[in-house]
């Protein structure tokens, strides 16, 4: 069992808050993705959960034990750095089996180990290099299997792919999902990038501001976001939001008097003032659907075989629209955009999610 | 590519320098193997067959106690290397690695130690060496020296040290180092040519001094070499033959030790360490 559990962690650098009451379970052989604006206390949530960053209250347990006041060794964690952190005087043997010597391992364990890690990941005729003479993604895999090596209950990667060309980027992603499903381990990821996050979680977190905005299943917070940052957060490009006010029987009035005839969730009062939102890949330009907005064409992106149009609306918002093909529409003309009722979010004027 | 011009006129310069910083040396050396009669008539020749002697040397290493000079010396200088690199180097890191309350405190006080001269407290000096019955003794040498070249070590170490990624430190603390070994296994390697550096500037003033070992180890067979080669430097009479001899073997050991540092030191540079 390596679940990691936290309860009400707090951390501050002097005055400043940077973790506020996180409470987070990461099940046992679960690969969790932590993702959030740069600043949100991803890092340091991570670092905390390693022992390298000391924390101002909380409780942390790994595979049920309390590891609050351990030293990272002790924790039974291995941290895959961004920067990779190698030992540039050692070669890619020794960079694997330093810490394991200096757990006084036996040496024909040491080497039984790294070998097995290092065929795993395909470093078997580089280990006798320095790091200075691998590429970047050599030295990735390096820092992976000298976390492998040790055997750790849970797995931490601080943005392990940033470094990387985005095709080997891709790869890495392709390994380290194989690598997870084969050592079956537990493993808490940070990354920036939407599609590493949604491939590969078991669960998403999604952290603002020194919280846990929401926690989930990938498709859970794309097709539930809880609440406005959620929704904007995930996908992209982000979803469009637009505010609107609760009308008699049902109706959706937006700022320059357009109406949409919704079911609205029970919830929903008329006089609300609610936030809309609609994802750019829900919406189509000139289909059919049960709701229409008209505006006109600031420019479309082509990316091939689809792209993005931004439309502005008379009230002077800009949407984005996903749109197929090679649309005939160019910058100027007014389109029609449409989508269906159940594409639609709605939150209220706190940002929670209605319905 | 430079102008030819300007590179000869910059080469022009170092030569000149170069000639003018040798010349003193090899006046040195080339007159130890000379006759004392050849020494004082004709300084600036050659040793020729006729003029060429070395009983300057036999004198030199015929005489047990010179050799034991070159021991102390050597020994000193040591000595000094070893425990400025050590506790510069320990202290570095603590500076750089750990916040604590005194941190900043510290550091201005080192600042100032590089720029009061320690001769200014030599009587202090010797009084407490008095007192801790140090005195002739070679230990009172090092502590003084190493006390001397402390403040500057700890200021060159100090950035080499914070050029080291703070993840190499973490990723020692994950692999289950204790700090100690997170300094010598990690710390220590990484910054290999900065050590070097400061023991080459440490090493050769401290060979070079005549002041301390005359204030703190003047007799009971204690002296360094630069003291010992005094004996030769009569109040009436000079035995120069001795005195260059002692002069030119001097230099080797030095030139021993610079080699291995700035081998290190090169070395360091090229195989870009911390990168
Ligand atoms: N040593 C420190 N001292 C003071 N504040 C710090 C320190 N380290 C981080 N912070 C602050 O803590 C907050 C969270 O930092 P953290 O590194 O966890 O962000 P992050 O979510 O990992 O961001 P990024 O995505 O850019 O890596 C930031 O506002 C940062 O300024
Ligand atoms: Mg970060």
């Amino acid at each position: 069992m390596s679940e990691v559990k936290i309860e009400k962690l707090c951390k501050s650098y002097g005055p400043v808050e940077v973790l506020k009451d996180i409470d987070l379970t990461v099940e046992d052989g679960s690969f969790v993705v932590l993702v959030g604006p740069s600043g949100c206390g991803k890092s340091t949530l991570l670092r905390s959960i390693a022992g390298l960053e000391p924390v101002n209250s909380g409780n942390m347990t790994i595979g049920g034990k309390q590891v609050n006041d351990l030293p990272p060794a002790q924790r039974e964690i291995a941290m895959v750095f961004q920067s990779y952190a190698l030992y540039p005087h050692m070669d890619v043997y020794n960079n694997m089996a330093f810490g394991l010597k200096f757990a006084k391992t036996p040496k024909a364990e040491i080497d039984a180990r790294v070998n097995e890690a290092a065929r795993i990941l395909q470093l078997e005729p580089l280990l006798k290099r320095r790091p200075r003479e691998l590429s970047g993604g050599q030295r990735q895999r390096v820092a992976i299997g000298r976390a492998i090596v040790r055997k750790p209950q849970v797995f931490l990667f601080d943005e392990p792919l940033s470094n990387l060309d985005a095709a080997l980027r891709i790869n890495t992603r392709v390994e380290i999902a194989k690598l997870h499903k084969m050592l079956k381990a537990t493993i808490m990821y940070v990354t920036h990038d939407q599609v590493e996050a949604m491939t590969l979680a078991d669960k998403i977190v999604v952290m603002n501001n020194g919280r846990v905005e929401q926690a989930g299943r990938p498709l859970e917070l794309y097709y539930k976001p809880n609440n406005l940052f959620v929704a904007g957060f995930i996908g992209s490009p982000a979803m469009n939001f637009l505010p609107a006010q609760v009308k008699k029987g049902g109706t959706l009035a937006l700022s320059d008097g357009q109406e949409l005839k919704a079911t609205l969730p029970s919830s929903c009062k008329t006089g609300d003032s609610v936030t809309l939102g609609f994802r750019p890949e829900h919406m189509t330009l000139g289909g059919t659907g049960n709701f229409a907005l008209t505006g006109t064409v600031d420019i479309i992106e082509r990316l091939g075989e689809s792209g993005f149009a931004h439309v502005r609306l008379p009230s002077g918002q800009t949407i984005i629209a996903e749109v197929r093909g090679d649309p005939r529409t160019s910058s100027g003309q007014s389109a029609k955009l449409t989508f269906n009722a159940e594409n639609l979010h709605i939150f209220n004027a706190e940002g929670r999610r209605l319905g | 590519m430079r102008k030819p011009a300007s590179a000869i006129a910059v080469h022009g310069i170092l030569i000149l320098y170069t000639a003018l910083a040798l010349f003193p040396i090899i006046l040195v050396i080339m007159n130890s193997f000379k006759a004392r009669k050849a020494i004082f008539g004709a300084p600036l020749a050659l040793p020729t067959p006729s003029t060429f002697s070395l009983i300057g040397y036999d004198k030199v290493f015929g005489d047990s106690s010179i050799v034991s000079y070159y021991l102390n010396s050597i020994t000193a200088t040591g000595g000094t290397i070893f425990f400025t690199l050590l506790f510069g180097a320990m202290a570095a890191w603590a500076l750089t690695e750990y916040k604590f309350r005194w941190n900043t405190l510290l550091t201005l006080f080192l600042a100032v130690g590089i720029m009061v001269p320690i001769r200014l407290g030599s009587v202090a000096i010797i009084q407490l060496i008095v007192e801790l019955n140090l005195i002739n003794t070679l230990t009172a040498l090092i502590l003084v020296y190493t006390a001397q070249n402390l403040p500057l070590s700890i200021f060159i170490l100090s950035e080499f040290i914070a050029q080291i990624p703070k993840d190499l430190r973490e990723a020692g603390r994950c692999d289950g180092l204790s700090e100690y070994s997170i300094f010598f296994y990690i710390v220590l390697p990484l910054i290999r040519p900065a050590m070097a550096t400061v023991a080459v500037f440490t090493m050769i003033p401290v060979w070079n001094d005549l002041w301390f070992p005359l204030l703190l180890a003047p007799t009971g067979g204690k002296q360094t070499i630069t003291l010992g080669i005094q004996q030769f430097l009569g109040q009436y009479i000079t035995d120069w033959n001795a005195v260059l001899s002692a002069l030119s073997t001097a230099i080797i050991p030095v030139l021993i030790l610079y080699v291995v540092f700035s081998r290190q030191l090169i070395r360091g540079l090229t195989s870009g360490a911390v990168k």
